[in-house]
């Protein structure tokens, strides 16, 4: 037997979706108890690697050795039968099943609850989780599910555990301590795999980070030795600048008022309770909060597809000029464009609302305006038209315009949508996740020309979930916790900390 | 991992598994010719072997008998077209409301629904002119199918029931009152059964027959025909339904509403009414198929004249990707495929014994080749690699 062999090794692993290589020739491995990041952009194949080591998907080529010895992963349960668990970014649990039950559901041996729960209070002991064994799911926040999942994973006696993007859905504070027993985790001897792209994150957990790009290997550093700047050029390939502008707000003018909206959400509890706040032409409103927190269902009330509570109030100002005031409560998104107000609406499910993913760019030119002429036919030309000016400016990278778009990469689908939601020359923008998923180049390009609508007196709504971008382009905060509202901050002057203390204040 | 017990040798461990399945991302346009074109060969190979292995007939003869019986000649030609027609006409009906991701298997119901109605026009007003009873009748059955079409869209809309269900219990209740209307409604001598059966009732006889729109001519022009009519009428339908889909705004909102209903909310659409509407007309069409069914083809109602066509149907849709076009090709394909293997059978039996039941064989068999190669069109299928060092 070598001496000290690799929790995991890969040796030349190859994926293949259709006729391109997720993965190519992948090499390098995983030591025993430390903690690895693996690093990459969206699409550079880090989730497909992760998926191959937990069983889901089987290679094209090349070899898994685990502990040593080759093996071959047919499924989920021969990679734990070797000790491989993936926590995946959907939570895989039963909501009416409690914590314990869960963790029942799948293991080995006789059903016992009793002695599921006492192993389960021993794991959290040993690590320093906090989970009451009886807690039904549904009643758990997004951290505890997640602590649950980990717990599932060490009472099936994992030894290499993989995190796929596992601080996207949690505040600073909670980030914090799930950062804590992950190294408390490697302090037991375990193998950490953490699937991420956020860089601070990674030099700050991590010992080693293994770095992905387009499907291929590129090295594997120490953190000690790496810094922002770097990683992202071997994550990106070439030298980048990693600051976003955020020019001085001039001749700002209320444009839209919000006053104690309220909005029910699906179990009749309020999504969003009595929120009110302004938004002015010229300038970026970030609008912060743990994801679920009334985002979506914010900027749905404002764009008129979310049904208010009475004594909701949303008016626009026209212009700014405070004596033409126009209700937008209770007016449909095609309402609102009678009354000649354009407000464009960049939302978080790109495929699901904002696009139609079986048409190609010239049908989504139209998805708003096919209707403004009169008659029974479509017009086809304008749209071709528009399609043609998008791909041009904004370099959307597809073999033809009319390529469904849901067969684009994830940034090129935004491309599509943030351009035809700027095209109409708006005076409010709402962008929910506007980068997430896309690569640097990107998202940079995005806030770019989210600051350049900014400058032409646009009044811009940005929901992001990056607490450093949201400080980095904002004027000001709008901080969500719960539905309801933790106040404005002005994002020049707020720290980190204080925004993630109002995201999960109670 | 001291307790768990190893389930499999190491070496079964580290050897991949025998195949497994990727999904094509595209394929050249040639390349899914191909495929479909050996699946064909490979069905009639099948077919061959069963026939041949099973009693004993020479494969060639039982393809000249079976191409025969499909298309040569007026005797067989016809019919198949006929049928194909029918059968077109209630897949084009299907479209627009498949395309907004509608689920109506009620078409059945929709055809019986617009028969009914143009069966009752015509055995309760046989004395007005021929012309202007047909075109009450061809309205009472767009009417019947159209409110056929709306009740479960106006439910799903109000309620959010189940169209498939709902759709599928229609049918049950349209055929229980043509049932009704057929044997008991005015007694047996006068239910609709009896339309144009009694022969002695001159004056009424032939009344709402399509052929007689153009009367009194023994001469056989093509228009005198109604074979033709219900082929030119379902042919036209099909190019129409067409320009509908692709070039309408209409036609547009349901491509928006079957692809995200949130799309449509998003882009100002009202799902409700385009779900009404769609259905509506979806409703009608098969509605309209009725009316030429009784006015073309039976001259009577019961809840036979569908023929099952109403599901078969279903299959032509989705085989053609409603694409309306192409559902005439698919429609003839199904028609012939199942005149020919009747004929098949009809010819064989008394020779060989080849028994009526393998009709059905023969067509499933060929359906689940042809169906089958769309799978190897959209996934692959990897065998293991054989690796020289393996131990």
């Amino acid at each position: 037997m070598p001496e000290n062999p690799a929790a995991v090794e890969f040796i030349k692993l190859t994926k293949y979706f259709g006729g391109m290589a997720a993965n190519h020739n992948i090499s390098f491995s995983i030591r025993r108890g430390e903690i690895l990041s693996l690093l990459g952009e969206n699409g550079s194949g880090k989730t497909t690697l992760m998926n191959m080591l937990a069983g889901i998907y089987f290679p094209d080529g090349g070899e898994i050795y685990v502990g040593g010895k080759k093996v071959s992963i047919k499924s989920p349960k021969d990679a734990f039968e070797l000790g491989i668990g993936m926590i995946h970014q959907h939570f895989k649990l039963i909501d009416v099943f409690t914590a314990a039950e869960n963790v029942a559901l799948g293991a080995e041996g006789r059903l016992n609850l009793r002695q599921t729960k006492a192993k389960i209070e021993e794991i959290c002991e040993k690590y320093g989780f906090e989970l009451d064994p009886d807690q039904k799911v549904y009643d758990m926040s997004v951290s505890q599910k997640q602590t649950l999942e980990i717990i599932k994973l060490l009472y099936r006696r994992v030894e290499v555990l993989i995190l796929d993007e596992p601080t996207a859905v949690l505040t600073p504070q909670e980030t914090k301590s799930l950062f804590g027993v992950i190294r408390n985790m490697r302090d037991d001897g375990k193998s950490i795999i953490i699937i991420t792209h956020k860089l601070k994150e990674v030099l700050e957990v991590s010992e080693r980070v293994a770095i992905l790009r387009k499907g291929e290997y590129i090295d594997t550093i120490e953190t000690s030795r790496a810094n922002e700047l770097m990683l992202t050029e071997m994550m990106v390939g070439k030298k980048v600048t990693l600051n976003i502008s955020r020019p001085v707000p001039e001749n700002t003018a209320k444009l839209i008022e919000v006053r104690s909206l309220s909005v029910m959400g699906a179990n009749s509890f309020k999504a969003l309770d009595d929120i009110s706040f302004d938004m002015y032409g010229g300038e970026v409103l970030g609008i912060a909060g743990i994801s679920g927190s009334g985002q979506r269902e914010l900027l749905e009330a404002i764009a008129g597809l979310n049904k208010t509570q009475p004594g909701s109030e949303i008016n626009f100002y026209p212009g700014g000029e405070t004596d033409k005031v126009k209700s937008l409560i209770g007016k449909s998104p095609k309402e609102i464009r009678e009354l000649g107000i354009t407000l464009s609406f960049v939302p978080e499910d790109r495929l699901g609302m904002g696009l139609v993913g079986s048409m190609g760019m010239p049908e989504n030119m139209m998805l708003k305006t096919y209707n403004d002429n009169g008659g029974v036919f479509l017009n086809h030309k304008d749209p071709e038209k528009y399609a043609k000016q998008i791909k041009d400016t904004l370099n959307v990278a597809t073999p033809s315009i009319n390529t469904p778009v849901k067969t684009l990469s994830g940034g090129n689908i935004q491309k599509v949508l943030v351009g035809r939601e700027i095209s109409s020359a708006p005076s409010v923008l709402l962008t929910a996740y506007a980068v997430r998923g896309l690569d640097i180049n990107t998202s940079y390009m995005i806030y770019d020309l989210i600051n350049e609508q900014k400058k032409k007196g646009v009044a811009v709504a940005f929901v992001g979930e990056d607490l450093d971008v949201l400080l980095a382009i904002s004027d000001r905060i709008l901080v969500l916790c719960g539905g309801k509202s933790s106040g404005v901050v002005d994002a020049r002057k707020a720290t980190k900390e204080e925004i993630g203390l109002m995201m999960s204040a109670r | 991992m001291e307790n768990a017990k190893p389930v499999r040798t190491a070496e079964e461990r580290s050897r991949a598994p025998l195949f497994h399945i990727t999904k094509r991302l595209s394929i050249p346009k040639w390349e899914a010719w191909l495929i479909r074109f050996l699946s064909f060969l490979g069905a009639l190979v099948l077919i061959a072997l069963f026939a041949y292995l099973t009693f004993g007939i020479n494969p060639l003869d039982l393809y000249k008998t079976m191409f025969k019986g499909a298309f040569l000649g007026k005797n067989y030609l016809i019919p198949t077209l006929k049928a194909s027609a029918k059968l077109l006409c209630i897949a084009v009906a299907l479209a627009p409301a498949f395309k907004m991701k509608f689920w109506n298997i009620g078409a059945e119901g929709q055809v019986l629904a617009g028969a009914m109605a143009a069966a009752f026009i015509m055995h309760e007003f046989p004395l007005l002119p021929n012309g202007l009873l047909l075109l009450i009748m061809c309205v009472a059955g767009i009417v019947a199918g159209g409110v056929w079409g709306f009740i479960p869209a106006a439910f799903k809309s109000r309620f959010g029931t189940n169209e498939t269900l709902f759709t599928l219990m229609m049918n049950y209740i349209a055929a229980k009152i043509v049932d009704y209307f057929y044997n008991s409604w005015k007694g047996v001598k006068s239910a609709l059964g009896m339309i144009n059966g009694n022969m002695l009732q001159k004056a009424t006889f032939e009344k709402g027959y399509l052929r007689y729109l153009w009367r009194d001519s023994a001469s056989s022009a093509w228009y005198q025909s109604e074979d033709t009519w219900f082929i030119i009428i379902a042919a036209s339908l099909a190019a129409a339904m067409y320009f509908y889909l692709k070039n309408t705004k209409q036609g547009y909102e349901i491509a928006v509403v079957g692809d995200s209903q949130a799309t449509a909310r998003y882009a100002g659409i009202s799902v409700n009414r385009v779900v009404i509407r769609t259905m509506i007309i979806s409703g009608a069409l098969c509605g309209l198929c009725g009316f030429l069914t009784v006015s073309a083809q039976s001259h009577t109602v019961s809840s036979e004249i569908a023929s099952g066509y109403g599901f078969t149907a279903i299959i032509v849709a989705w085989m053609s990707k409603f694409n309306t076009l192409v559902m005439a090709g698919v429609a003839v394909m199904l028609v012939a495929l199942e005149n020919g293997s009747q004929a098949v059978t009809n010819a064989f039996y008394a020779t060989t014994g080849f028994p009526t039941s393998s009709a059905s064989v023969i067509s499933g068999i060929f359906l689940f080749v042809i169906i089958g190669s769309e799978f190897n069109i959209n996934y692959k299928i990897n065998f293991r690699r054989k690796t020289r060092e393996e131990a």
